[in-house]
């Protein structure tokens, strides 16, 4: 079998059996990444020196018996908003063209430390502020499904590469669907955590109150076993959860008999796609077929999470980007006058228009005389959604509807009108706002070809009924892991 | 007949707190390390940190806040405060707005007789900022982070002031409150203690304020009496003119005992407050501020009754000594040694003051150790060495911290207690000084201080003064 068509946790299977070496995964990636980047422009970096020495670290590992988990020598690919230590992080932006942090986020060390090796950073949208993955300085990644297609966005660096077989496994971010849109246009599976699950120490913030990293993989199982890695409590992160259970590996159960499943009614209503409206009910009928108990309910207010989020998200982002100013680190105009013509050089230059887009939306909403009406309106509003999914979870172990209301845009079609691309984020936000688990796992493919996703929806904490959700599903539909693309052609 | 001014105060006072670290990550907050030297990803505001809130910045504010009668916020909340500027790492500051540690206090001031309550609006915590340094040589600005991220609270008092002596009772009170907890050394040259003064003035017996200004920058009491001064003068004058007073911010110079405007209100920035998301609220249990106030310390005006009632000190010098906490912590140390707590508190009152003068320098920086100066008052008071060669010992102690023991021992300096040795002296100086004898015995009692001296000078000040006159008088009989 081909090694770019194993899940992560079959190819950490084959490592340990000394099937293949770490160095050999390795080297086959970096051929494959060589092979398609051209196609799909998934890396902002691809690291192989780097790559190929840690390989060799971790294979003495292996070999000494000190590395015996399931990802254990996999190569991993991380979005560029995650700190690494000496290594280009660049949140796809001009103004970080050139930052190398001196320290490594929390998430990553943890993957280290499970014997990951890391062969480079995933494109995104600037600042992971988009939907498509085109704002980023470095260009669009592209879906290797149809590369006339976006990937989604903003994590669509990471899941074009898990799609496209540059890599098994990647970590994305998630501040209103950046993990799960992504993942339902290029048909893999990803899963955004509680707020609080996954340190945040040393992701660079764009909605403090809402980011949360998260696995992308090809299916559940992997999914799970990432999550398991990542997830910890730390105390860089004052913002981070001592939680009771971090064994989400334990959810992978072949079982939803009795599980009640929320379908919210006004998911399916003006805007979604028939094609995907009809393959979510059909993947709900699996559900149903395999034991649960699928009801229709009334969730409230969705209709203003848009509008909240867009508030509390630029808000916070507004003044996390402050501190790109050309100062200390980054990119600073070549010519000014003075500190503060500097500053609005450096700034005006070094932001793409998206980025400016949200940091003058944010700015305006926190100004003196605005603020109650604004951005304390949108507190109370998210309060307000959390009291919905409270009700909700009441009655349901999760709630299941489509991760985006369509299928993957084509490209240049969604920049234009940033309004609309802003409404495609209607089914995700507001899981960010009520800090709630969510992962999008695909379910098929539209007339054109694309694929679609299902967003799971679990309460607080509640990851595990989600993932023994996904992972029946799956089960009952013999998931086949699609590799594609643009490569296949070629090699054909 | 010229109108009536009163001056109307308010003030703003930063306090840096004595926390070991820095108030959101682990670095030092020692003063004076090379530059960029006490910093971290987090105090240098580096993409992907975040803060991490240090608890005892929390309990040095919860105890301000109790000592000056303040409530204390029971879920209090950081806000961002955000401006542009280098020696602010991230663009904004993390402080409080919305829901501060403590409002609604007071402290009790006395100037002359007249007692009043200055109330206190608010206390708020949060980071400091680094410093700039400008490079004369490039023309190019340095910043050093080293104090980015130490802690401070600000406490902002209501209008309630109407004087520059009411200004300086108010600071003094709460350098010594601040002090005595130990949440601050509350040094105003070092800055670990910065006022910024709101002014404004009208008529008396008006009932509006009128319009106020804002004065930074001044950086010791007596400059702050005289911008006080200053800026009263310069808005009366403009009333008397007929013009306006604008509400600005404006930089107190003491070199040129003159303040120029900073910056109007029209240039206000607006710091678009928001709650800090990487921050969870500090809930504030009753048995936390339990907790707290049970640890408060004895406090000056405490201290100064126990200081008459258990050592039986004069008001007066309880006063002074407990002005200070250092002095107030050297008394006590050096009494638990020596047991002789009067003598202590006259070396303190007497000399030290002297010294501390002729020195210029202010309690808060007596170096000297309570052991050297328990021995002093121990040699003395055992008749080991005379109250000139005590006098001479001191003054090593204060500004070297010698050992009296030692010193004494290497310099000879031990009054000689033997009868023989001093007899024989002054055999010697009756017998050579005829005159002064002559006139003593004449009954000009004064001439016994010149036979005093000689002996002294024969014993190479070693003896006794007392015991020589004792001696002398019994030997001329």
């Amino acid at each position: 079998m081909d090694i770019f068509q194993l899940t992560a946790v079959e190819l950490g299977q084959k490592i340990k059996e000394k099937e293949i070496s770490v160095v050999e995964a390795v080297q086959k990636f970096m051929e494959r990444i060589e092979a398609t980047e051209q196609d799909i422009n998934s890396f902002v970096t691809v690291d192989k020196e780097g790559a190929l020495a840690q390989a060799e670290a971790v294979q003495k590992k292996i070999d000494a018996g000190e590395l015996t988990g399931p990802l254990a020598g996999v190569p991993v690919a991380i979005k560029d908003n995650m700190c690494i230590k000496g290594q280009l992080t660049t949140c796809s932006s001009k103004i970080l063209g050139n930052f190398k942090p001196t320290f490594t986020s929390e998430a990553v060390l943890n993957l280290q430390k499970a014997g990951a090796v890391i062969i480079g950073k995933t494109n995104m949208d600037e600042f992971a502020m988009g939907s498509t993955t085109e704002t980023s300085y470095f260009g669009p990644t592209k879906n290797p499904h149809n590369t006339a297609h976006v990937p989604g966005g903003s994590s669509g660096g990471s899941c074009a590469a898990v799609a496209a077989g540059e890599v098994p496994y990647a970590l994305g971010s998630d501040t209103g669907g950046s993990i799960r849109q992504p993942s339902s246009f290029c048909g893999v599976v990803g899963i955004k955590p509680t707020y609080g699950t996954v340190s945040r120490y040393g992701l660079i913030a764009y909605g403090s109150s809402l980011d949360q990293i998260g696995p992308v993989a090809k299916d559940v199982t992997d999914c799970a076993a990432i999550l398991e890695a990542i997830a910890s409590h730390d105390s860089k992160d004052s913002t981070s959860v001592q939680r009771e259970d971090y064994d989400f590996t334990a959810a992978l159960t072949d079982d939803v008999k009795g599980m009640k499943i929320g379908i919210p009614k006004d998911y399916f209503g003006e805007g979604l796609d028939a094609e995907v409206k009809s393959a979510i009910q059909k993947a709900v009928n699996v559900l149903e077929g395999k034991g649960a108990i699928v009801e229709t309910f009334d969730l409230g207010l969705v209709k203003y999470a848009i509008p909240a989020y867009y508030v509390i998200a630029s808000a916070e982002a507004s003044s996390n980007l402050e501190r790109f100013d050309g100062v200390k680190y980054g990119f600073r105009a070549e010519e000014y006058e003075g500190l503060h013509h500097m500053y609005k050089k450096s700034r005006s230059e070094g932001f793409g228009a998206e980025v400016k887009r949200r940091i003058m939306l944010g700015s305006f909403v926190l100004s003196s005389g605005y603020y109650d009406a604004y951005y304390l309106k949108a507190l109370r509003t998210k309060a307000l959604i959390k009291a919905e999914f409270d009700k909700a979870f009441a009655k349901y172990d999760v709630i299941i509807g489509p991760a985006a209301p369509t299928t993957a845009p084509e490209l240049g079609k969604s920049l234009s009108d940033p309004l609309k691309m802003y409404l495609g984020d209607i089914y995700t936000i507001s899981l960010n706002l009520a800090g709630l688990p969510g992962m999008s796992v695909p379910i098929g493919k539209d007339s054109k070809g694309l694929p679609i996703g299902m967003q799971i929806i679990g309460d607080c904490f509640q990851e595990k009924k989600m993932i023994r959700a996904a992972y029946t599903y799956e089960c009952a539909t013999n998931k086949e892991h699609e590799t594609i693309a643009a490569m296949s052609k070629k090699e054909a | 007949m010229a109108k009536q001014y009163e001056t109307v105060i308010g003030l703003e006072v930063h306090v840096e707190l004595a926390t070991k670290t820095k108030i959101f990550c682990g670095c030092s907050t020692e003063f004076g390390g090379a530059p960029n030297t006490h910093t971290c990803p987090v105090c240098t505001g580096m993409p992907g940190s975040l803060p991490v809130l240090n608890k005892q910045v929390v309990e040095y504010a919860m105890a301000v806040g109790l000592a000056t009668n303040c409530k204390i916020t029971q879920v209090c909340k950081f806000d961002r405060k955000n401006y542009f500027y280098p020696d602010n790492p991230q663009n904004y500051q993390i402080s409080q707005l919305y829901l501060p540690i403590a409002r609604d206090g007071y402290v009790e001031i006395e100037v002359g007789d007249v007692k009043k309550q200055v109330r206190i609006h608010e206390m708020h915590m949060e980071e400091d900022a680094g410093k700039l340094i400008h490079d004369e040589w490039d023309d190019s600005s340095l910043v050093d982070y080293n104090r980015s991220g130490v802690p401070l609270i600000e406490i902002v008092s209501e209008p309630d002031m109407r004087s520059s002596d009411e200004v300086i009772a108010y600071l003094e009170k709460l350098r010594l409150i601040i002090q005595y907890l130990g949440a601050s050394d509350c040094k105003l040259q070092e800055g670990s203690m910065r006022a910024d003064v709101n002014l404004s003035v009208r008529e008396v017996g008006a009932a509006e304020f009128g319009t106020r200004t804002e004065m930074k920058n001044i950086n010791s009491f007596k400059a702050i009496a005289r911008a006080i001064e200053g800026e009263r003068a310069r808005q009366i004058e403009l009333i008397e003119e007929g013009r306006q007073v604008i509400q600005e911010t404006r930089r107190w110079d003491d070199n040129k005992e003159s303040s120029y405007a900073m910056r109007s209100k029209e240039d206000a920035q607006d710091y678009r407050y928001f709650p800090e998301p990487d921050l969870v609220p500090i809930v504030i249990s009753d048995d936390w501020i339990a907790k707290i106030k049970s640890q408060e310390p004895e406090l000056r005006t405490e201290k100064l009754e126990r200081y008459k009632n258990e050592f039986a000190i004069p008001q007066y010098d309880a006063e002074i000594i407990t002005a200070s906490k250092t002095m107030a912590d050297l008394f006590e140390a050096t009494t638990a040694i020596c047991k002789k707590p009067k003598k202590v508190a006259n070396w303190l009152m007497g000399e030290t003051l002297r010294l501390m003068k002729e020195h210029a320098i202010e309690a808060d920086d007596l170096k000297f150790s309570p052991e050297n100066l328990a021995k002093l008052v121990l040699l003395a008071d055992a008749g080991d060495i005379n109250s000139s060669v005590a006098k001479e010992v001191f003054e090593k102690i204060f500004t070297d911290d010698i050992d009296p023991d030692q010193y004494v021992e290497e310099k000879g300096l031990k009054t000689v207690n033997d009868d023989g040795a001093l007899k024989s002296a002054i055999e010697t100086v009756i017998a050579n000084n005829q005159k002064a004898v002559d006139e003593y015995k004449g009954g000009k009692e004064k001439a016994i201080g010149a036979l005093v001296g000689q002996t002294m000078k024969a014993m190479q000040g070693k003896a006794n003064p007392a015991k020589v006159n004792e001696m002398l008088r019994e030997m001329l009989k």
